[in-house]
């Protein structure tokens, strides 16, 4: 007996307790994804006999003599599955990667089943899109609209990966062929993670480990460059500590790496790192910030002498300023309201772990294929570590499935180069799902203490706020969230006097990291949360208090220092974004109140983001006119579901009056794209972006000037058409033109570079109407409403997936997500069904809604729009649940267990 | 995922050509467990698909449930139209946190056999009073009531090697009326407290809660108590320290789910009665 995979046979046997996944992706079926490998995720459905079924849960043997259908199987001939279809035309995916179990599931559902997609999807996770375009594409809703030339830029152009995406065909990062002559001999690395939380290194004894069968060599603290380095990515390395090595000799938290064993096959290093014999000291550790600033805590880092501020011991950096004096505001003040809030630690969950394949090609360079939102930062880290010059390494990305600013670290590409420069074999390595819980990053844990004064009519006299943030065992990042932490939230209010003061503190726990939302998520949320308790000291609606409070375009925007910063309004929208959510708040849609003991709410809560980050971000992009009359476009700059890929077509496009269709792109490549500093902190349209449209108009000049040239006419003669040039009388095709210029050896080409500065400021309003049962705790949301002002929308289904997405994110931090830990250091729910990021059923459907603005400093009129969504949502939620039950949660998740105590319900009887 | 230290995988058609049981066996059923975490001790899997068992068979004994029937086929099942609490078959698979493509492959058996405080085909049929039959590697099969199977978090009698071969529930649980209820953290996720209570035509109440507690605790009363005298029960069934704690609920807001739930239960199954 054979195997039938999408009609091939195919008589490979499967090992024996190799799951189907595997072995269809061995087969070359690589559409079938690999999300969380334990049934959770449902990346990997594929149909056994027209079931569908999570591949990574079946006994591939028992697939014997059935017949296997994935995603790449699904399409007849040429013309997609109906499913395939409607995800394409509702753009019902961003990164990508769970569109191949989630076609499989929704085109083998019932009628049933389709009229409770609650239930039917709750075995498929999106981390991107929020579910309301994967429910549009169930019932058919279309989005997609027409690519017309000179009308690219506020089109909703689908995703030019599209086919490939719901096809199974796009390529992401783990996606490779077996038979790929570069990666013959391909080695699996495989690392063992400290189990303590605190210990040094006395001794590994690989033996064992080296003496099973396949395992090749195993790499120990004493094997790696002797250089401290962060694995956080920013254009300015200073801005981040170097407390880390590739492996160390002390182990700082439970999961970090202490060796990598290097194997034939994942089964034996997997074996090999079960074999290693490590004896360890254990030291005392310390897992509160408060703790560990205490004189005597244990010290993570005893050569730590920080950043600046007087940071020492565990306080990696200590940020204080102020304007104004608070100590005045408070006096002057009628009503005065001091709370704290916190924050919880939570995990990025971007379906695609991280994970790098590295090979060394004949000439000796070196290739990484990663995961990463930042490939040119990598690659110039990893020439660092290992003196490799610049020249002979190449960084560069396939399709990334999500990062969230989860890839804006080196966490995997390290290990793969190392054990190819010693082996001289390819290497990969694929993070599973719980070593992103264990010894990926987190969003930093803050407590956030708020005191805030205001006069009787609202109007704030003096803002304070105090805040612990929690970098964990390293800090990369710990000072620059800490810095926005400190930042934008404050900035959103006018007030006379302002003072802020932060700790970031090394902890034995897993390091903090980037997350959307970047430290300002984390005071946004008290900040917002103290104003609308100091609203209901002074009875005052929460929408007047914030009008009376937030800045004006006439206003300076300013945190806590005095100095002159280069954040400015290119574009003023937080009055409409207001106004729009007061009104659909009020508009009485969503759903009703449910029947029952449930205590109803609404909640609103603002934020406002700089649009890029303080630190130094630049990008270039590089366009040349090809021989058949389109373009090619390079940009250095990451796609991982963002739509940067999508949105910089349409830019180009716009400013070179033709359609998306005409530009081929190609992006996050050291080899063949311009530098770009990375994906993260809101850039991919204000930098990168910007890049594309001063490369896209130099080209036009090029174009023109070389038709005047010809012509002996003058450029300004000359205007660009879809695939021409025209003047009054003459008319050349793009393709005659490059012709033309090609014969005299002139390249219709152009480079440009943008650089961050100014930066533009963008603003969103969340808006909630919730139920909380006053037994259970549960909490329903009956109408999210989202109101942004990201200037002028470049792709408005792609601007509302982005918000969508940011604001499940967002109430997935609010309601269901914690990663919990025990005394010792463990992370208690590293698997996705015990640490639950939102499924289908638990998030409601968004009103987005846009201002009408048009932005003077980002490209064509267009803001930021993926990231700063998210820091309303949180403190929103808190303030409609404050307004329901009459009682402020101050700390995060809200989880039933967590606020059912507090809610007036049933008196607990003595048991 | 791949259990990369099997290095075998035995089909037997009989569960009598099993004699021996080593370290390392694992019985396979749909495996929704066993390939969804890392078994490094496992080398060996036993295929329990090549048995044939007869997955539903209902006569009017009751239902029997081969240990390897689908949790999907049970939720199906067409029950006779007197078996009026025949909806808790399709309830308690809708409880627990798997997909449908899940419990088209997870089996009765295996749930039961991972003995989880939220596996709500424990719930099921020790709500229903059923039986099951177990098949030790040596010596005569033996039953045992479905309540005193499961004896902590993912701990049950059964020896090693031992096979859960069927699932009884006597048909006369079947013509009880039932009331249940349950609460989860997130919107269909995982039970935080699932409470089954069912009645019978002389108005009594057995009452079956899960998820909270460790394992299964049943109170019977003969006749429908009052608000006070369940509360009085279960004060002394469950210890102050007796809830379960994991990050699916806190032990007091399972503790606080549970006298809730039993309440309703309580009253609904009571206020049900005089209406009849």
């Amino acid at each position: 007996m054979t195997y039938s995979i999408d009609g091939r046979t195919v008589a490979a046997e499967p090992c024996p307790g190799q799951c189907l996944r595997t072995f269809l992706r061995e087969s070359g079926a690589l559409g079938v994804k690999k999300g969380c490998d334990a049934g959770d995720c449902g990346a990997c459905t594929v149909w056994l006999d027209g079931r569908p079924v999570h591949s990574c849960l079946m006994p591939a043997f028992r697939a014997k003599g059935r017949q296997v259908t994935t995603v790449q199987g699904l399409a007849s001939g040429n013309d997609l599955h109906p499913v395939q279809q409607a995800f394409l035309e509702a753009q019902a995916f961003q990164c990508g990667f769970c569109a191949a179990g989630m076609i499989m599931t929704v085109a083998a559902l019932d009628e049933d089943q389709r009229a409770d997609l609650p239930r039917a999807l709750k075995g498929n996770l999106c981390r991107c899109t929020g579910y309301r375009s994967i429910a549009d594409a169930v019932h058919g809703v279309a989005a997609i609209e027409q690519d017309v030339a000179g009308a690219a830029c506020g089109a909703s152009l689908p995703n030019p990966f599209s086919a490939g995406i719901v096809t199974g065909h796009a390529r992401y990062t783990m996606d490779v062929d077996a038979a790929d002559p570069a990666l013959r001999g391909l080695l699996h690395l495989k690392v063992l993670r400290s189990p303590h939380a605190h210990a040094r290194i006395l001794r590994i004894d690989t033996a064992k480990a080296l003496a099973i069968p396949g395992v090749v060599a195993v790499f120990t603290h004493e094997d790696v460059p002797k250089k401290l380095f962060s694995t956080a990515t920013h254009e300015d390395h200073l801005v981040d500590p170097d407390d880390t090595l590739i492996l160390d000799d002390v182990a700082r938290f439970v999961g970090q790496r202490i060796a990598a064993v290097v194997a034939e096959t994942e089964g034996a290093a997997e074996a090999g790192c079960r074999a290693l014999e490590v004896d360890y000291e254990i030291l005392p550790a310390v897992f509160d910030p408060v703790d560990a600033m205490a004189p005597d805590a244990p010290l993570l880092h005893p050569g730590n002498d920080g950043l600046a501020g007087g940071a020492r011991g565990n306080v990696f950096l200590c940020l204080k300023g102020e304007v104004g004096s608070v100590a005045e505001g408070f006096a002057a003040a009628a009503v005065v309201h001091e709370e704290t809030y916190s924050t919880s630690r939570v995990q990025h969950a971007h379906l695609e772990t991280h994970g790098s394949i590295a090979w060394r090609d004949g000439e000796g360079r070196i290739h990484v294929r990663t995961s990463t939102q930042a490939p040119f930062i990598t690659h110039r880290k990893l020439c660092y570590l290992f003196g490799i010059f610049p020249h002979d390494l190449h960084v560069f990305t396939e399709r990334v499935g999500g990062g969230f600013g989860g890839k804006q670290e080196m966490l995997s590409e390290d290990l793969c180069v190392l054990a190819t420069l010693k082996l001289g074999r390819p290497v990969k390595w694929e993070f599973t799902r719980p070593e992103e819980f264990l010894g990926a990053t987190s969003r930093h844990q803050m407590t956030t203490r708020v005191k805030m004064g205001a006069t009787a009519d609202g109007t704030l006299t003096a803002l304070e706020v105090h805040v612990v943030s929690n970098t964990g065992a390293y800090g990369g990042h710990g000072g620059e969230t800490l810095a926005a932490a400190l930042g934008s939230p404050l900035a959103a209010y006018r007030c006379p006097a302002k003072k802020a003061e932060g700790h970031a503190v090394y902890t034995n726990v897993i390091p903090g990291g980037g997350f959307r939302g970047y430290g300002a998520s984390q005071t946004s949320f008290a900040i917002e949360s103290a104003l609308d308790d100091l609203a209901a000291k002074l009875g005052i609606d929460p929408f007047a208090i914030r009008r009376r409070n937030m800045i004006r375009p006439d206003d300076v925007i300013q945190s806590v220092w005095a100095e002159p910063s280069d954040v400015a309004f290119g574009s003023y929208g937080l009055d409409q974004c207001l106004d729009l959510v007061e009104a659909e708040l009020a508009s009485g849609k969503g759903e009703r109140t449910p029947e029952g003991d449930w205590a109803e709410g609404t909640g609103v809560a603002l934020a406002v983001l700089e649009a890029g980050p303080p630190t130094e971000h630049r990008s270039g992009g590089e366009m040349r006119l090809l021989a058949d009359g389109t373009y090619h476009l390079a940009v250095g700059s990451t796609e991982m579901g963002n739509g940067s890929v999508t949105a910089h077509r349409q830019i180009a496009a716009a400013v070179l009056g033709t359609r998306a269709e005409a530009i081929a792109i190609i992006n996050a490549d050291t080899d063949r794209a311009p530098y770009d500093t990375g994906t993260f902190a809101s850039t991919g349209t204000v930098v990168a972006g910007q890049a594309v449209e001063l490369t896209a108009r130099a080209l036009a000049a090029e174009i023109l000037a070389y038709a005047a040239r010809r012509t002996n006419t003058a450029p300004e003669d000359w205007r660009l058409a879809a695939d021409a040039v025209e003047s009054a009388t003459q008319r050349i095709s793009l393709a005659e033109l490059c012709r033309l210029a090609a014969a005299e050896g002139h390249g219709l080409e152009a480079k440009r570079k943008a650089y961050l500065s100014p930066r533009t400021i963008g603003f969103n309003v969340q808006g909630v109407r919730l139920a909380v049962h006053r037994v259970t705790g549960e909490i329903r949301i009956l109408h999210s409403v989202h109101a942004a002002d990201i200037g002028r929308l470049i792709n408005p289904l792609q601007c509302r997936g982005q918000i969508e997405g940011a604001v499940a994110m967002g109430l997935g931090w609010a309601l269901t997500e914690h990663m919990v830990h025990d005394a010792q250091g463990n992370v208690v729910n590293a698997a996705l069904r015990n640490y639950h990021i939102p499924a289908f059923a638990d998030t409601p459907r968004t009103t987005v809604l846009f201002a009408d603005t048009h932005d003077t400093i980002g490209p064509l009129g267009a803001k930021a729009q993926g990231e700063c969504a998210i820091n309303a949502v949180a403190p929103a939620v808190a303030n409609a649940l404050a307004n329901a039950t009459g009682v402020r949660f101050a700390h995060l998740p809200f989880t039933p267990d967590r606020i059912f105590d507090r809610l007036g319900g049933l008196e607990s009887r003595p048991l | 995922m791949d259990l990369n230290t099997v290095r075998q995988v035995r089909s037997p058609s009989s569960a009598d050509e099993v004699a021996d049981w080593p370290a390392g066996h694992a019985w396979l059923s749909g495996g929704t467990w066993l390939m969804s975490e890392p078994q490094p001790g496992i080398d060996t899997l036993v295929d329990l698909n090549g048995l044939n068992w007869p997955a539903l068979m209902a006569s009017d004994a009751g239902l029997e449930i081969a240990a390897t029937a689908t949790i999907g086929a049970l939720a199906d099942f067409s029950a006779p139209s007197d078996w009026t609490a025949a909806p808790l078959l399709r309830a308690c698979a809708h409880a627990l946190l798997m997909s449908f493509k899940v419990a088209d492959v997870a089996t009765v058996g295996g749930n039961i056999c991972m003995s989880l405080p939220a596996g709500a085909m424990v719930s099921l049929t020790v709500a229903l009073e059923a039986t099951y039959v177990l098949w030790p590697r040596a010596g005569a099969p033996r039953t045992v009531a479905a309540k005193d199977f499961v004896t902590g978090n993912h701990a049950n009698v059964l020896a090693p090697g031992e096979l859960l071969r069927a699932i009884h529930v006597p048909a006369a649980s079947f013509k009880r009326r039932f009331a249940l209820r349950r609460a989860s953290l997130t919107k269909l996720g995982r039970s935080a407290a699932l409470l089954i209570g069912t009645s019978g035509p002389n108005g009594d109440l057995l009452l079956t809660i899960t998820a909270s507690t460790p394992r299964p605790v049943q109170l019977r009363f003969a006749v429908m108590p009052d608000a006070d005298a369940l509360q009085a029960a279960l004060a002394g069934a469950i210890p102050a320290d007796g809830w379960f704690d994991d990050v699916n609920g806190t032990p007091a807001y399972k503790r606080h789910l549970t006298v809730h739930f039993a309440e309703e239960i309580r009253a609904e199954l009571a206020a049900g009665r005089r209406d009849a």
